[in-house]
């Protein structure tokens, strides 16, 4: 993909410098990075890196633009108040550089159709503020292969690191539960110094423009935290936890293996949890939950369980003759499960889309989230 | 054993405190932080199963072993974007 007269006349800056030059440019214009959220932290990251020149930037929001929100988030101006945050995110982009290529996604980020669009993207910049999203970047990042590049804030205080399940820890491996939310106060309740997010949305452009270029060394394995108030910086160790509900198959893969990767055909035989709830009572389905054990404990639908690890010791437990759904607490694990069962023989898997939570929030708010 | 304690975000905030020396018998592995924390706020407790101990700029398990000297960060989710 070359670079046009007007191209190496914008970027000029970059072609000069030995680890870009004109290759690292054209690699940058090759790439496309997904910025979850147009928000405190997605502005800078996504304004740096349509600046950079990556080739497709797409933005993942669902809100609007609110006068409260002006402190910090810069992609949004005072007349955009009202405005989808996609719209105002796109006009500001293609004003800093028409070269790329904006794509807006209008919606909140789930279990259900993280997937199907993370799958399009190279690198995913994580500027959600709420942790179920985050725990949805995770999950599909990790099944994807995809760097992650995450980032928080919290007043005057900011964490950056690169989750790279190939590569070292993912953010489960940080945080193997999802804190309730109520537990951890947001922008709005903790409040939040407004170039906070600046400076650390612009380290995940940084990482993200990096992992692009294939130049340096990453954060990856490494928790960055940034106190403003003292502006220091402080550098963590993370190692992979091995048995990490979110990754840790990968390192420690029994002989036989689940596949880590899932095809496109094989997401189109996904069931609803509608479909599921009217099936599901003439018995005529078997439910395989392949959550862990202590997940099963606190939420469970009429199922039996077998850890993900376990399938390829224990699949010849169940009837090939029966229609068989997989299940797990997003959709995720268990579309690795249906692949592999489908790969042994079994003729009629298919796997719950949006998995035990979505189970929870439409069919039966008796069954616990977590 | 003594230890310097680091507490960052809403862990500083409930303690009231951000750096402190400390020296306590009931300190053996790291996960005794949280409880020695939780003694100073109730609201640790809720906060416990989602805190992140790291030891000398490393995360570590709850079950690592401390040592005279060393310097304890206790570190909580956070959310914000």
């Amino acid at each position: 993909m070359s670079l046009s007269a007007k191209e190496l006349q914008r970027y000029e800056r970059h072609l000069s410098i030995p680890d870009v030059g004109v290759a690292g440019q054209e690699r940058l214009k090759q790439s496309s990075v997904l910025v979850v959220g147009a928000g405190g932290l997605g502005s800078p990251a996504a304004m740096y890196i349509a600046a950079a020149g990556i080739g497709r930037v797409g933005i993942v929001d669902a809100d609007v633009v609110q006068l409260s929100n002006l402190q910090r988030q810069i992609l949004h101006a005072t007349p955009d108040i009202g405005k989808a945050k996609t719209d105002s995110a796109r006009a500001t982009l293609k004003t800093i550089n028409p070269e790329v290529g904006v794509e807006t996604h209008n919606l909140r980020l789930t279990g259900e159709n993280a997937r199907s669009i993370l799958e399009h993207y190279d690198v995913v910049v994580d500027g959600s503020d709420n942790f179920p999203t985050r725990f949805v970047i995770s999950e599909a990042c990790s099944s994807l292969g995809k760097p992650h590049i995450y980032g928080s804030v919290f007043r005057f205080e900011g964490q950056v690191s690169v989750f790279d399940s190939q590569r070292g820890p993912c953010y489960r491996c940080l945080h193997p539960e999802q804190p309730p939310d109520e537990l951890v106060p947001d922008c709005a309740v903790g409040g939040v110094i407004g170039v906070l997010p600046g400076m650390v949305g612009s380290i995940q452009a940084a990482e993200a423009i990096k992992v692009c270029l294939k130049v340096g060394k990453g954060l990856i394995g490494r928790m960055l935290l940034i106190d403003m108030r003292d502006m220091a910086f402080r550098e963590l160790e993370l190692t992979k936890n091995p048995q990490c509900r979110g990754c840790g198959m990968q390192q420690n893969r029994p002989v036989q293996q689940v596949p880590s990767t899932v095809s496109e055909d094989e997401t189109t035989s996904d069931i609803s949890v509608e479909e599921l709830k009217s099936r599901h009572e003439n018995g005529d389905i078997l439910v395989v939950d392949v959550r862990q054990p202590h997940e099963y404990k606190i939420a469970k639908i009429d199922s039996v369980l077998i850890p993900l690890q376990q399938l390829p010791e224990r699949f010849q437990e169940l009837d090939k003759t029966k229609e068989i759904v997989t299940l797990c607490h997003h959709g995720f694990r268990s579309a690795h499960a249906a692949a592999f069962l489908r790969s042994q023989g079994f003729q009629r898997v298919r796997n719950l889309a949006g998995g035990i939570d979505a189970w929870s929030l439409r069919i039966d708010q008796t069954v616990p989230r977590y | 054993m003594k230890i310097k304690l680091l507490l960052f975000s809403s862990a500083a905030d409930l303690a009231g405190f951000r750096e402190q020396e400390i020296e306590r018998d009931d300190l053996k592995v790291a996960g005794n932080i949280l409880g020695y924390l939780t003694s100073l706020n109730t609201e640790f407790d809720k906060w416990a199963p989602y805190l992140r101990v790291a030891v000398n700029s490393s995360y570590v398990d709850t079950n690592h072993q401390l040592s005279d000297g060393d310097e304890v960060a206790v570190i909580p989710p956070v959310s914000g974007g």
